[in-house]
């Protein structure tokens, strides 16, 4: 496999933190690692499960595939594999290899000598997800609460979950959430922009520099945030938009259980106007 | 100076802090699980043990007086002016007053509705009233058993629970009214109205949903019924107000909105739970209680007890539901009460002269 001239240079050797030199190697450009293992089992077992359940269920219909978690009868426990207990098994390869994909993440940084920013990164999402189908449905009492494995079916259930409280976008947790995405995506797009703009001039003239990207946001928007700050901001924004995601399904149904804009009473009732 | 402001701004959300956390009414797990739907589909009612416990306290059947006996005088050969239980033996007339009584005015006993020195005049007008709710009970538990009530049927405390006026009545809401240009006026939204369950919704939904008997069957029904657009449809605005009936709707019975909807498809029934067709024929029941039995009383009422546009108290979901799925715990409190299950012959008699009396009848 042709490789960069300056990749080797990346395969440092030491940094795991289970199982030492065992598995501290390479196949082709790709790092193994224990985690690297431990993600390939629970990948392809929750993904082979996938299937089975797709196999003895009523379609193979891409979209109208479903595998879905147990009723909130069986509460906390296990269910028979065809009733749920599938759910549970996949939902445990999911979280095994999410979160020893982001182990690997960490020995690599390791071995690079950089920060955890990427694993960290990565940890809000599985966070997100955890979120969903452990940290919720345990603190409701059931896995019956989690959503379903099906292209269409979790959509469904994210319909159903949100109407469960009325209108699910005066959820203030969803509001912080919602905006945090769009800025996001609003970042990024004059990131984007700015970027291939600067590299991309028109014929004749140089590429810009930072001083220029600089210079354009200060004459446009008063301010311009630098070329290291807007990493750090894209990365706070993302972050913010996965964890106030979490936050706000976690508090509904465990913390409030009734419509969300009920819950703004308590500012329709500060003793300043009330 | 600045640092004024960050000190300013810091207490203001600190304290705004603690009244969101302190005030707004949180609720703690455990949950209690009821399940609505396949697994997996989300369609589940949320309720803490500790708020269906309390529900279901709250919302007991008292328990139904001793039988009479059937023997003896019809209560209309011996008292004057029965007109809708007259066919009853007087000790079973009796002893529906005896639970009307608690039902409705427990504190303020028989003088809420009769003049002690004759307890046959009908001078107070809420005697009028009750007898125009006694016809209601009957239409609810005959005309709308099958519909609507089934075997638990209504007394007067499903709805009253004790209080002379039922906690759960509406009137007309004519929110601002602007005049002039420079009047704020807000469409008929915006106002945070627990009709509405504090949302932005219409607010004066209940008078354009269910304050109109015979109202189009189609008048709440917004989604498209084609993929593609093929005429103009339903606005947003009508949508809205919609979701505004149907936000008092779950308010009323405590439920949320997949207690009656799979909502990937709101409108298909087949997708729908048993509950809507309940739900379907209870909006058309309360349609028909206002037009026939509320909105007649018009000139019977007083004007304190009308509402802001001068209209009749009204009923919605919430008035018998009460914030239960079914009221008072789905007890079945007709059974001990059949004179109040079906019209009488004599109510009938009774309807020519309803609520408001004939400009003869004796003041």
């Amino acid at each position: 496999m042709a490789m960069l001239s300056f990749e080797r240079k990346y395969r440092v050797r030491g940094g795991t933190l289970v199982g030492g030199d065992l598995f501290d190697f390479w196949v082709g450009p790709f790092f193994v690692g224990f985690f690297g293992v431990t993600t390939l089992f629970f990948a392809i077992l929750g993904t082979a499960l996938i299937v089975y359940g797709a196999a003895i269920g009523p379609t193979w219909n891409i979209w109208q595939i479903n595998i879905a978690p147990p009723d909130l009868k069986y509460g906390l426990a296990l269910a028979p594999l065809k009733e749920g207990g599938l759910w549970q098994i996949i939902t445990f390869c999911a979280i095994g290899s999410f979160v020893s994909w982001a182990l690997r993440e960490v020995e690599i940084c390791r071995k690079l000598g950089i920060g955890y920013h990427v694993p960290f990164a990565f940890g809000v999402a599985i966070f997100a997800y955890v979120s969903l189908v452990v940290i919720r449905p345990f603190l409701m009492g059931a896995w019956g609460y989690g959503f379903p494995y099906g292209i269409l079916s979790h959509l469904d259930w994210v319909s159903n979950t949100g109407y469960q409280y009325l209108h699910f976008h005066y959820n203030p947790a969803h509001m912080l959430a919602v905006s945090f995405f769009f800025t996001t995506t609003f970042a990024l797009a004059l990131h984007g922009s700015l970027i291939l703009a600067s590299t991309n001039p028109p014929k004749g003239e140089v590429v810009k520099t930072p001083e220029h990207e600089d210079t354009y946001f200060r004459d446009t928007i008063g301010y311009s945030i630098g070329t290291l700050g807007i990493h750090r901001l894209g990365l706070f924004l993302a972050l913010s938009a996965g964890f106030w995601s979490a936050v706000c399904i976690i508090i509904s149904g465990p913390f409030w259980t009734r419509g969300w804009p009920e819950w703004w009473g308590w500012w329709l009732n500060l003793p300043v106007w009330r | 100076m600045k640092s004024l402001v960050v000190v300013a701004g810091v207490t203001v959300a600190a304290f705004l802090t603690i009244a969101m956390l302190g005030t707004a009414g949180w609720s703690l797990p455990p949950i209690a699980a009821q399940q609505h739907g396949f697994r997996g589909t989300g369609m589940d009612q949320i309720q803490t043990k500790r708020e269906a416990a309390a529900d279901q306290a709250a919302n007991q059947a008292p328990a139904a007086a001793d039988p009479a006996s059937a023997d003896g005088d019809k209560a209309g050969t011996t008292y004057h002016n029965v007109q809708v239980l007259k066919d009853l033996s007087t000790e079973q007339f009796n002893r529906v007053m005896t639970s009307i009584t608690e039902w409705v005015a427990p504190e303020q006993g028989c003088t809420y509705c009769h003049n002690t020195e004759n307890m046959a005049s009908d001078d107070l007008y809420q005697k009028k009233v009750a007898r125009r709710m006694l016809q209601m009970t009957q239409a609810i538990n005959g005309e709308w058993k099958e519909k609507h009530v089934h075997e638990a049927g209504v007394t007067c405390f499903t709805c009253h629970r004790g209080q002379p006026v039922p906690k759960n009545v509406w009137f007309e809401n004519p929110g601002l009214t602007a005049k002039g240009l420079t009047e704020p006026r807000n469409n008929g939204q915006n106002m945070a109205s627990p009709e509405v369950g504090l949302a932005s919704l219409p607010y004066d939904t209940l008078t354009e949903f269910l304050g109109k008997k015979g109202l189009d069957d189609n008048a709440i029904r917004v989604n498209a019924t084609t993929a593609l657009p093929e005429g103009k449809g339903k606005s947003i605005q009508d949508a809205e107000k919609t979701y505004g009936l149907m936000m008092h709707m779950s308010q009323s019975l405590g439920v949320n909105c997949t207690y009656c909807h799979n909502t990937r498809a709101m409108s298909q029934w087949p997708q729908s739970t048993p509950q809507r067709v309940n739900a379907w024929h209870g909006i058309r029941m309360v349609r028909a209680l206002n037009g026939d039995y509320l909105e007649p009383l018009k000139g019977t009422f007083p004007e304190n007890r009308l509402g802001p546009n001068g209209d009749v108290p009204k009923i919605g979901c919430g008035t018998c539901h009460n914030g239960q799925p079914k009221p008072l715990n789905g007890a079945h409190v007709i059974e001990s009460y059949p004179e109040l299950a079906k019209a009488t012959a004599s109510a009938a008699d009774a309807k020519p002269q309803p609520a408001s009396p004939p400009a003869d009848a004796p003041k």
